[in-house]
């Protein structure tokens, strides 16, 4: 360690003011500070000195984000293979091209569905990092600030919010599009409003929605030729396609705690790294014992959720079979768990007082329930929700910090 | 041309835009400005309407009354726009039907009130003129902006006329409302690189 300390330091003329490198000052600091902590001491009045920095803090969420990551391989080959071995077609792809080559589509095997998955989610991952990477760092050299590791828990965000099948030019716009109006303009890691990877998920859903909704993106196979009734859509668009029809799945027992196991586990078609809750619930364990998410955000979520449904399972409807959706299945099907974890609770975009965190979950689980359940145009909530309350959170803690100094006010005179 | 009518000319376009500086006429530049064709049209009308009524209103400045001067204006501002309406339907029946309430709804729009309250009742018919050219043209850089990428990305078109081929996949979000207020913003934003001193202070 000693000897990487001192090749640091003998770089370090190179960047400082004056050196010949001072534009590349941000890269060498960031490379400086991933290695080592930093050593600057506080100074002035403040006294207290967290060692946990923005570094850590990121590091700590990825740490929570691995589970859903495995997940996110594991699944997104075993969905392809299990539907292979059912009678669907192979994609025509590089990806396929390779596949077939080492591998035969066998389900039962892990090894084969990891390779399968990872074919799919690693150029998308890549892909992330290399685009939204470069964006963050060409802001970083033209604003003359370090670069700071905001993009990175984003990065990891981001991939497993997609289907297995989206094109990657579509990855690199949607990231750009994330980082640069999401986030950049409102000046960087820490000033945006809108949490950055449901922005740049956003602005594909809307953009190109024939590759992020519907039926074929969720499975990387051909479902055309499989059986009749084979449908790739999520179960919660199959649900919900039912519902508007006027049956209940729920109440016919078409889902019942088999399949309700099957996706609390996570093997069901579905954005890559959110068909698994008990990968989300193995993170949301890391990120409140670390405290670095926030409990009271995902206790509102749940909290929200499981009033609005149990209110619309009470009023019942004749028409729209979703009314009678039970709130534990809300709770394991879409991205109900991973956006609950790990979007709704970014420290950024959601709202800083304690009680307004518990409002502002509150809300994200009713409006989860009326999208997913009231409106006909879209199966899943969970983003537009999560969207939609960012811009409120700092309305709600408005109120806290007003009714707050209004106490002390009457507490102390004024 | 003098410096003043210059100024009045020149100023509304990037220094003093009605869209991207005042914010006002924002409603009719995300509704029309999906195709190019719709916003050549819409800026021409407003361009037509905003001159006229400039002139117009200037040239009875000092008989209108103060306490109905706003009734006035708005009658003035009516008239034109159910002409320019009419005129549209006239001869460019398809584009008044794409255009639909819009071209109406040029009567609320506020630049053109704006200019009348703001600049025609105290100044001159010439000067009005050129005031109301300039903003009008102020207003038209920003739809023409916003019309040409929207009409590009949303549907792979420059005036109807394909420019992107098969292998172009049309971004929807272009064709949304949001759509336009994105590049709306990206304008905003590029004219506030450029001009330092429109940035609010903190």
């Amino acid at each position: 360690m000693k000897f990487l300390r001192k090749v640091l330091d003998k770089q370090a003329p190179l960047f400082d003011k004056g050196g010949p490198l001072e534009a590349f000052y941000p890269f060498y600091e960031a490379n400086d500070t991933l290695l080592f902590t930093p050593g600057e001491v506080t100074k002035g009045d403040v006294h207290v000195r967290d060692a946990l920095d923005l570094k850590r803090m990121m590091i700590t969420v990825v740490i929570a984000l691995l589970p859903c990551v495995a997940m996110a391989v594991y699944n997104t080959g075993y969905q392809a293979n299990y539907w292979i071995s059912q009678g669907a077609t192979p994609l025509h792809n590089w990806q396929e091209a390779i596949y077939a080559s080492v591998f035969a589509y066998d389900p039962t095997s892990i090894g084969a569905n990891i390779f399968h998955g990872f074919l799919y989610f690693f150029p998308v991952f890549l892909m992330t990092f290399l685009i939204g990477g470069h964006v963050e760092v060409a802001f970083a050299l033209a604003r003359k600030h370090e670069i700071n590791e905001g993009f990175l828990v984003t990065g990891f965000l981001f991939p497993l919010t997609l289907p297995p099948t989206i094109p990657l030019w579509q990855v690199a716009m949607g990231i750009t599009f994330g980082v640069i109006i999401g986030k950049e303009v409102f000046g960087g890691t820490g000033m945006n409003v809108l949490n950055v990877a449901l922005t740049a998920r956003a602005f594909l859903f809307f953009a190109y929605p024939a590759d992020i909704s519907g039926d074929a993106p969720w499975i990387a196979a051909d479902l055309s030729t499989a059986a009749d009734g084979a449908s790739g859509a999520t179960w919660l668009a199959q649900a919900a396609s039912v519902g508007q029809a006027g049956s209940d799945v729920f109440a016919t027992h078409t889902m019942g705690g088999e399949q309700w196991m099957q996706s609390f586990l996570g093997f069901i078609p579905g954005s890559m790294g959110e068909t698994s809750t008990l990968a989300c619930l193995f993170g949301a364990f890391v990120l409140i014992a670390t405290q670095i998410g926030s409990w009271r955000t995902m206790f509102g979520v749940v909290v929200g959720t499981t009033i609005m449904s149990l209110a619309l399972n009470g009023i019942g409807s004749e028409t729209n079979g979703m009314f009678n959706m039970p709130y534990y299945w809300h709770f394991v099907v879409g991205s109900f768990a991973f956006g609950t974890v790990f979007m709704a609770t970014d420290p950024v975009t959601s709202a800083f007082t304690d009680k307004g965190k518990l409002v502002y979950g509150l809300f994200i689980g009713i409006m989860i329930v009326l999208v997913r359940v009231v409106n006909p145009a879209y199966p899943e909530g969970v983003m537009l929700a999560i969207l939609f309350m960012n811009m409120f959170a700092p309305f709600i803690d408005h109120f806290y910090i007003q009714a707050n100094i209004k106490r002390r006010l009457a507490r102390h005179g004024a | 041309m003098a410096s003043k009518q210059k100024e009045a000319l020149i100023d509304p376009l990037f220094n003093d835009n009605p869209i991207s500086l005042q914010v006002l006429g924002i409603c009719s530049a995300l509704a029309v400005t999906t195709k190019l064709e719709t916003s050549v049209v819409m800026s021409a009308a407003v361009i037509a309407v905003l001159t006229l009524s400039n002139l117009a209103i200037s040239l009875m400045r000092n008989l209108i009354p103060a306490s109905i001067r706003i009734i006035v204006q708005l009658t003035v501002i009516a008239s034109l726009v159910i002409i320019t309406d009419q005129v549209l339907k006239a001869f460019m029946y398809e584009i008044s039907k794409q255009l639909s309430v819009f071209v109406g709804l040029i009567i609320t729009n506020c630049i053109i009130m704006g200019r009348a309250e703001a600049y025609a009742m105290q100044n001159g018919p010439g000067m009005s003129i050129i005031d109301g050219l300039g903003n009008g043209l102020g207003y038209s850089i920003v739809l023409l902006f916003v019309g040409f990428f929207r009409e590009l990305f949303g549907s792979g078109k420059i005036y109807g006329v394909t420019v992107l081929g098969d292998w172009y996949q049309p971004n929807g979000l272009m064709v949304l409302a949001p759509g336009a207020f994105f590049l709306i913003g990206i304008f905003i934003w590029m004219n506030r690189v450029w001009k330092p001193d429109q940035i609010e202070a903190e």
